[in-house]
């Protein structure tokens, strides 16, 4: 019952593998949106804010089938990508992990947002005083103290990444080997005879996974807790 | 040790201050005008009065709509001219009341963080002097969360004097502390005014603040200036 076949470690290992590059390009992006959403004003901002927001509430079908619309290979920046670049992200690896860094993205953002949302622009300012230009500002203040918003952020990102199927499915498809992920896994084998031992197996692993994912964020937020004791 | 004096002795630290702006913020109107010379200038009168607002035009945190703020030789603001200077170029510190110290370094990290953005500056104040002088040598590797609040005003203090600033900006930065905590910090300040040399605009509503740190006195209501001159003669 608990010997995983070939196809199984391929799918946990591609699932890890999508996880880890949605996050890691999500984050810079989820940053910079969620300074200028905390700290800046500017014209359409609700508008913009709304958008960002939009994977969390769409069906995540919706979501995927816009992702194969402007990224595959005959939509718009799709195409641009393969003529530039020769880069296909249809029913590549890469586009799940563009699904999944798209459908993680609000989470992360909000997290991030509001623990900038929560430092005191005071602390800011003082670090102009000093002598802190804008950006020193926010690297040697903001961004430290702001640390365990965005290791929480990383962390739902990474797990609504783990877990995501929809989008991904939509976009990329569900090819063994490519893009078959342990959420897809489980779907094929619940749509075949004699699939129960095998969606089993690959739920206990999702599990797995999804705990040993909360314990690591929880001891990583210890450690920057007790290193930024923050706030009297 | 070399004195203090001689660590300061470049004259142009004897700063004119000449202020003039406008600002209207919601139903608030700012029309101030005034020209003060080095030592304490405090800025007294009732909340609500404009003092803060002052501040911030002075430091770089707001914006006047008309105006022209010169410190020292250095023109920091002239909307006709088009002149701003932005916050961290202008060399002024800032004192809260609140310390604002930086959470998550320790009180050393705090002090030196100015340091490493002043221009390099044989003339600057010493950072082991700094210590010594304002008490603080047992807090340097404390967090600011461990710092009663005398203890962080200290800090605040020292931070501010480190950045080698031009001018000094304090907004009541002792009404958060008992009488007793005041009395300790009172000959810190009349330090940096006078061994330091770094001239002190001090925002306050306490009249014996005034009487014991001010050399002149610009007396605001309502966002106008209603008296200048020297402590006796304004608000006594």
């Amino acid at each position: 019952m608990f010997e995983f076949t070939a196809n199984e470690w391929v799918a946990i290992e591609l699932s890890l593998r999508i996880a880890f590059l949605a996050t890691i390009a999500a984050l810079p992006v989820a940053v910079a949106a969620a300074y200028a959403l905390a700290r800046l004003n500017f014209p359409g901002k609700a508008l913009v804010d709304g958008v960002l927001h939009l994977p969390l509430v769409l069906p995540p079908v919706v979501t995927g089938y816009m992702l194969l619309l402007a990224f595959g290979k005959q939509g718009p920046i799709g195409a641009f990508l393969f003529d530039h670049f020769g880069i296909s992200l249809s029913f590549r690896w890469t586009g799940a992990a563009l699904a999944c860094g798209v459908m993680g993205f609000p989470l992360m953002l909000r997290a991030i947002r509001l623990s900038f949302e929560s430092i005191d622009r005071r602390l800011e300012v003082a670090a102009g005083t000093l002598g802190a230009n804008g950006c020193w500002a926010f690297l040697l203040v903001t961004l430290p103290l702001s640390l365990p918003g965005i290791l929480a952020g990383a962390i739902m990102c990474f797990a609504k990444a783990l877990g995501e199927f929809g989008a991904t499915i939509t976009f990329v498809s569900n090819i063994p080997g490519e893009t078959q992920t342990i959420a897809s896994s489980i779907y094929s084998y619940t749509q075949v005879p004699g699939g129960e031992a095998g969606a089993l197996r690959l739920t206990f692993v999702s599990i797995g996974i999804a705990l040993v994912a909360l314990v690591v964020s929880e001891f990583l937020n210890r450690r920057v807790q007790r290193r930024i004791t923050v706030f009297e | 040790m070399c004195s203090v004096a001689s660590l300061f002795s470049n004259e142009t630290a004897l700063a004119m201050i000449e202020f003039a702006a406008h600002l209207t913020q919601g139903r608030f109107v700012l029309d101030a005008e005034f020209e003060t010379a080095a030592g304490v200038t405090a800025l007294f009168g009732p909340s609500g009065s404009g003092k803060t607002t002052i501040i911030n035009l002075i430091g770089g945190l707001t914006r006047p709509q008309k105006g022209r703020i010169v410190v020292g030789d250095r023109v920091l603001v002239d909307t006709d001219r088009r002149i701003f200077v932005p916050m961290h170029k202008r060399r002024i510190g800032l004192v809260f009341q609140d310390a604002q110290l930086f959470p998550h370094l320790t009180v050393d990290q705090n002090l030196r963080f100015g340091r490493w953005f002043a221009p390099r500056d044989p003339t600057g104040v010493a950072i082991e002097l700094v210590v010594e002088r304002l008490g603080i040598r047992s807090l340097l590797s404390r967090r600011p969360s461990r710092l009663s609040g005398g203890e962080k005003q200290r800090v605040a203090l020292a931070r501010a004097l480190l950045a080698s600033p031009h001018l000094l900006l304090m907004d009541e930065p002792l009404a958060g502390l008992d009488q007793n905590r005041k009395t300790e910090i009172f000959p810190l300040i009349e330090m940096m005014r006078d061994d330091f040399k770094i001239p002190i605009v001090y925002v306050t509503h306490a009249l014996d603040e005034v009487a014991r740190l001010a050399s002149f006195v610009v007396r605001l209501d309502a966002g106008r200036v209603i008296a200048t001159g020297s402590a006796a003669g304004v608000v006594l």
